[in-house]
């Protein structure tokens, strides 16, 4: 089983990678790949898109690689092959990202990417550091994961989503933050589970074993 | 909802920790690598190296703990001392680190932290501010601090040789795209005297991105002090918990008791 993680020169790999590594040593079973190459794409058996930054800059640099957004989409859309997005690489499942610009995103998951605006002042924009998860919705992926847990979070755009049974889990900061976004074989989250410790490490081999 | 988290911090050089961490179960206490797993372990919100030489020779040990902690710890790591350059940042990223902390380098040139926050994010640029009280009024509170540089020696200077007022560099700073600032009281750094409360509260009540209160940890009051009088989003600290006196999870107790949200599980 090969999983690629898409570099498109979006922020940090490195950490990801080495999680995704370990969960999948851990489990006995498949290989990670950071690529940016479509053909490896193409032939994944899962994809893992990553990325921190601003919605439209992530956007344009994923573009700028001929081949590789057709590639993803094609896995994910028209065979099915398990999908992950983190931070941005979730935000860009939306119909559209509004920070700075209006940016077009993939639309497979509809709703908006607007900033956090806490109705506290005292409330700092990054939202930044563990905050816990509030699940409303069982999924294999988070298996394992209860209401409580601790996630790591750094992001000041989130992802409102249209439908609310695309929304498996939120997180409070002076309003709902949404966490986790699912929808057939995709899933997004805004935090980072590379970064969360024992919970996030328990979603990355989920997500290893997940055949939706 | 959103948690305080607790920082410890390493001066590293050459590789090496410099103060020495005293826990038990530590195979090497002076490796980084095996600090960094020991405070994993034990509940540290995020981990901190600052490399306090940071000569060009060894900026290679630095990526490689980054490469060797990222390995083995999956939380968030920050690595400071002698970023100069968004290839500086670059290079720590690929290494490992999950943000990049400027300090002179910033004070030299404002716009650094903008080139690394377009380039690579808000999110992963942190700025540290080192600084200290210069002015008191007549009951003798704390009415203006200045930044320094080198370790707290060199009170920096404008172009027309004024002292650099925190506050103002604090506010620019955030408009250049620094994601967080790790604010230092040099006043206060080793004293054990606590933080400097009336520093941190102005700034972190001026800025609407997090600070870091660092500089003069000498209990758990102070730690509570930082938050609920300082307004602080983090607080750092080195020696309460290198040298053993209180566990990251007594002081994460102490300040939930306190009513401070905490991170406990």
């Amino acid at each position: 089983m090969l999983t690629a993680l898409v570099d498109y020169d979006s922020g940090n790999l490195h950490s990801a990678h080495k999680a995704f590594e370990r969960m999948a040593r851990e489990r006995g079973e498949g290989t990670i790949v950071v690529t940016s190459e479509p053909d490896v794409v193409a032939k994944a058996d899962r994809i893992v898109l990553p990325g921190d930054g601003a919605f439209p800059a992530c956007k344009k640099q994923l573009f700028d690689y001929s081949g590789l957004f057709e590639a993803i989409s094609e896995a994910v859309t028209e065979k099915g092959r398990p999908f992950m997005g983190i931070c941005i690489g979730m935000q860009m499942l939306a119909t559209r990202g509004l920070e700075y610009e209006e940016t077009k995103g993939f639309d497979w998951i509809g709703g908006e990417v607007v900033k956090i605006e806490p109705s506290d002042p005292a409330l700092k924009v990054p939202h930044m550091g563990w905050n816990n998860l509030h699940l409303e919705g069982a999924h294999p992926v988070l298996e394992g994961i209860e209401t409580g847990d601790h996630a790591y979070f750094v992001h000041s755009y989130h992802f409102k989503v249209a439908d609310p049974a695309h929304r498996l889990a939120y997180v409070n900061y002076g309003e709902e933050v949404t966490a986790i976004v699912a929808r057939d074989n995709i899933i997004g989250t805004q935090f980072h589970p590379e970064k969360s410790q024992r919970a996030g490490l328990r979603i990355v081999s989920n997500f290893l074993g997940w055949k939706p | 909802m959103l948690k305080t988290r607790i920082i410890p911090c390493l001066d590293v050089a050459d590789g090496r920790v410099v103060k020495g961490v005293n826990f038990v179960d530590l195979i090497d206490a002076g490796d980084p690598v095996e600090s960094a797993r020991a405070y994993d372990a034990a509940g540290a919100d995020e981990l901190c190296f600052l490399d306090i030489h940071a000569t060009h020779e060894n900026r290679g040990t630095m990526y490689d703990l980054a490469t060797r902690t990222a390995e083995q710890c999956f939380m968030p790591l920050t690595i400071g001392g002698g970023v100069r350059t968004t290839e500086d940042v670059r290079n720590l990223l690929l290494a490992g680190a999950d943000k990049v902390s400027f300090n002179s380098a910033a004070v030299a040139d404002p716009d650094v932290i903008a080139r690394a926050a377009d380039h690579f994010g808000s999110q992963c640029i942190v700025c540290a501010i080192d600084a200290k009280t210069i002015e008191w009024d007549a009951e003798g509170n704390p009415t203006k601090w200045a930044i320094f540089t080198h370790g707290g020696r060199k009170a920096a200077l404008d172009k027309d040789g004024h002292p650099i007022d925190a506050v103002e560099f604090a506010k620019l700073i955030e408009s250049k795209g620094a994601g967080e600032i790790l604010l230092t009281s040099m006043d206060r750094d080793g004293t054990r005297a606590g933080f400097n409360i009336a520093m941190t509260r102005t700034i972190a009540d001026t800025v609407n991105i997090p600070v870091i209160a660092s500089g003069g940890v000498g209990n758990l009051d102070h730690l509570v002090e930082g938050v609920t009088e300082g307004h602080a989003s983090a607080v750092l600290a080195a020696s309460i918990f290198h040298f053993g006196d209180y566990t990251i999870q007594e002081a994460k107790e102490y300040m939930a008791s306190k009513g401070i949200p905490m991170r406990l599980n």
